[in-house]
């Protein structure tokens, strides 16, 4: 480091705070244009078929219907679903068939509802399961990873393992549901577009919307944005359509989503089914770990969640096997959730190797410790920083887990059943190639500029602490401009990857700054990354939890839940915390409370709502810290930041889920743990 | 129609079936009200009808002319605000005009000695003050450090 660190992880106060808490702070759908119109999004109402024509009742005060019939040709951009009504074709229920525009939302509205859609009906399909003779093996799973893995004899050594566990576990469809529904205002002047627009990487829409309409001048303001949760990595429908609106009717277009709409529309988790095999010794060695993971993608576009990934280098043991299998269904596309891949597949791997401990009689804890790898067991890759079984061993002081009975259904408190479970946490530490420019206002202050967006993260905050280190200043005298895709580049804030990226960028630019002593320097960070190992790279974690169940409702309270971490230099404090806390709650949710409730003969989830498909509420969460290890990794970056926006939900539903059975004796493999799972088995 | 908003008389040409929430984000430019739902289940459009908290995405303009609304930018350095800063009690902060609003509101309930929601004797003990604030949706799940803002700003 050339400066010595002050500002980094200090608890600064988010920097947006004032305009958060005063209702100032802007987000995309309330930037307000002259002569605006909104348009309305008319779902289809099948789940396959095609669209023969769309009648308008011409009572309805609408300025344009725009349909496949009329709606300007749009270049393919890479994601089949922003090709917004340029086809016939009808791939999911929900998907958009029309938009109707008029000069009020209310009349937008209602000419939505009373058009007529001429749709002829074709099968469908809706559920995943593992016997459909369309099951395919992906060529990779995302980003990039092979489908496949395999280290020596896994069958053998399952067949001669003393003890051994084969569960299933399955996951359902989980919605994002960011507070803020996606939302976007599209304004032309001449072949210059301007979006306001509610997404997690402004430099990539405009890209995207550049290519859509083919312009080279597309303009995304993005300056606070209501959280995403992996929702709003791309440009979604709702973009493309204001702009084409905009672009159709000569006014600015605002299409903003209503919540139901966003159970279709822009993406959620994936199903999955799981099957975990692990062979151990009597002492709790694991001689063999196997992983097959199904998840189902959609007719339009394939996404192959990477569930069983994390089990490659969670665990040693020398017979290992992993692999990914996908089912098309007519149902909309799965896509990024925070924690793609490890948030459920850590529910398989966790969940039975708490199996194995219970058939062991054998510590939790102490089994993970048994199988710490000293390499990444598959690839050989040394890890750059590996804390887990510090975080194991002081979380499970900090949280009193030692002395705890192993058996279940033995603590009881009143009408109410008490258990703790554990399980593991982990995420990449990944970076991305991001510019940065920094400029001396002459002033004693300096402008620091990147293209970055703050979903909640304090990602506006962070930055500004990173450049005052490394511009050796105090933090006040940076002036932070994020959130515009006019700035420099910057990658996707997603993947737990924004701080390590654009801080990195930051932090180059500011050094060339002091090194010419220029007014301005801009830093790009590709040839940096490029020449970075990608292996071995990953934050840790240890979640615990204390449940309450009720042996007459079967009622599930989490009264405490606490997680441990070690995720490199944390670059504030306070943030973090927060960040932390906001993953375990998610966690939570999944656990205990989220499931898209499919209904096969519509293709939908029919609880597309919040009343209905639930997510934690202040009354849900009671006893709940974080807390992390001072972890040095100088391997990474030049802040030494592992990300921590997702590990929070990697493990901490697995450890309610294990509370749960130490609680109750009951195992409940299919999530959510709802009351009905529970009650039949407890005791009358 | 007319409406009364943060002190100051509008007088509106709207369509009747606009919300008030809607009159209040299109029409007046008090963005400060979010739409999270548009049906009364997540709070975030939560704003003070007479000092009483109600989701405004449920409610028509039209057949408020008689009431005063007050919205997050009336509130004017309220110790819930410090509260929500003080202890980081928001992330993305969509959420947050909704939940500050309702517990100004939720405050002035128990001050009016509206019953606990818990059985607890303390009628601003963390439990109840969860309770009452399960209304308000936080996807960020920011509840944590939501309680200890509010419970200070209530003077405790």
């Amino acid at each position: 480091m050339t400066a010595a660190t002050r500002a980094i992880g200090a608890p600064l106060a988010r920097l947006e705070g004032p305009e958060k808490v005063s209702g100032t702070a802007k987000y995309a759908a309330e930037y307000r244009q002259e002569n605006m119109a909104y348009g309305w999004v008319v779902p289809s109402p099948v789940p396959h078929g095609r669209l023969r024509a769309v009648l308008a009742d011409p009572s309805a005060d609408a300025i344009a219907v725009l349909w496949h019939g009329n709606a300007p040709e749009l270049a393919a951009a890479d994601d089949p679903e922003l090709a917004v009504l340029q086809s016939d074709r009808i791939s999911y229920r929900g998907q958009p068939v029309a938009l109707v525009v008029a000069g009020t939302l209310e009349a937008a509205r209602r000419a939505a509802q009373v058009l007529q859609l001429d749709i002829e009906t074709l099968p469908h399909e809706a559920v995943l399961r593992t016997d459909h003779p369309e099951v395919y093996t992906p060529d990779t799973v995302n980003p990039g990873f092979p489908a496949e893995s395999s280290a020596g004899d896994v069958d053998r050594a399952l067949a001669e393992a003393p003890v051994t566990v084969d569960v299933t576990y399955t996951t359902p469809a989980l919605h994002n549901n960011p507070m803020e529904p996606h939302a976007t205002i599209a304004r032309w002047d001449g072949d210059d577009l301007t979006v306001y627009d509610s997404n997690q990487h402004p430099s990539g829409v405009a890209a995207t919307l550049a290519t859509v309409f083919g312009v080279d001048r597309v303009h995304v303001v993005t300056e606070h944005v209501g959280g995403g949760f992996g929702s709003k990595g791309t440009a979604r429908p709702n973009a493309v359509l204001a702009a084409l609106a905009a672009r159709v009717t000569g006014r600015p277009v605002q299409v903003a989503l209503p919540r139901q709409a966003m159970f279709s529309l822009v993406g959620h988790r994936t199903p999955t089914i799981q099957r975990i095999r692990l062979g151990a010794d009597t002492d709790g060695v694991l001689t063999a770990i196997e992983h097959q993971a199904w998840s189902q993608t959609s007719r339009l576009y394939e996404f192959a969640e990477q569930t069983a990934v994390t089990t490659r280098h969670m665990y040693a043991a020398p017979h290992r096997r992993t692999g990914h299998r996908l089912l098309r269904l007519d149902m909309p596309t799965p896509r990024w959730m925070r924690a793609p891949g490890e948030a459920p597949g850590m529910v398989g791997l966790e969940c039975a190797l708490d199996e194995l401990a219970e058939q062991l009689s054998l510590d939790p804890v102490e089994l993970r410790i048994r199988n710490e790898p000293h390499t990444e067991p598959e690839t050989g890759t040394p890890f750059t920083s590996r804390h887990y079984v510090d975080c194991l061993r002081a979380g499970a002081d900090r949280f009193g887990w030692w002395g705890r009975d192993p058996r279940p259904r033995q603590q009881r408190d009143g009408d109410w059943w008490i258990g703790t479970g554990m399980a593991g946490a982990t995420y990449p530490a990944m970076a991305q190639p991001s510019t940065a420019r920094v400029r001396d206002l002459a002033d004693g202050g300096f402008e620091v500029a990147i293209g970055a967006t703050d979903l909640g993260t304090g990602a506006r905050t962070i930055l500004s602490q990173i450049a005052a280190d490394a511009l050796g200043v105090p933090t006040g005298r940076i002036r932070i401009r994020i959130g515009d895709s006019t700035l420099p580049q910057a990658s996707v804030a997603g993947g737990s990857s924004g701080s390590a990226s654009w801080g990195w960028a930051v932090t180059e630019a500011c050094r060339e700054l002091r090194r010419t002593g220029g007014a301005e320097a801009v830093f790009d960070t590709t040839d940096l990354i490029a020449k970075q190992e990608k292996e071995g790279r990953h934050a840790f974690g240890a979640h615990f939890a204390e449940v309450r169940v009720d042996a007459v409702t079967g009622e599930i309270r989490v009264s405490r839940l606490f997680g441990m971490y070690a995720a490199g230099r944390i670059l504030n404090a306070r943030t973090a915390r927060s960040q932390f806390l906001g993953g375990m709650i998610m966690g939570m949710g999944m656990a205990l409370h989220e499931e898209g409730v499919l209904d096969p003969a519509l293709g939908e989830w029919i609880n597309h709502d919040l009343a209905e498909y639930h997510i934690p509420a202040h009354a849900d969460v009671e006893s709940i810290d974080a807390a992390w290890l001072d972890e040095h990794d100088d391997q990474l970056n030049p802040m030494g930041s592992k990300g921590i926006g997702e590990i929070g939900i990697v493990g901490s539903p697995a450890a309610i889920l294990n509370a749960v059975w130490h609680a109750t004796g009951v195992r409940v493999r299919d999530l959510p743990a709802r009351l009905d799972k529970i009650l039949p088995h407890l005791p009358t | 129609m007319r409406l009364t908003v943060n002190g100051s008389e509008h007088e509106l040409d709207l369509d009747p079936r606009t919300t008030l929430l809607d009159a209040l984000r299109e029409h007046l430019g008090l963005t400060g009200a979010k739409k999270g739902c548009d049906h009364g289940q997540c709070g975030a459009c939560t704003v003070l009808l007479d000092g009483r908290r109600v989701n405004s995405c449920l409610i028509l303009a039209i057949a408020q002319q008689d009431a005063r609304v007050t919205t997050i930018e009336g509130l004017g350095g309220h110790p819930v605000q410090r509260g929500f800063l003080e202890h980081d009690g928001f992330q993305c902060g969509y959420c947050t005009p909704g939940q500050i609003c309702s517990a100004v509101g939720m405050l002035g309930e128990v001050e009016r000695g509206w019953p606990s929601a818990t059985g607890d004797d303390d009628p601003l003990s963390d439990a109840e003050i969860r309770e009452r604030m399960s209304g308000n949706l936080c996807r960020c799940g920011a509840y944590p450090n939501m309680v200890p803002a509010i419970r200070e700003a209530a003077g405790r």
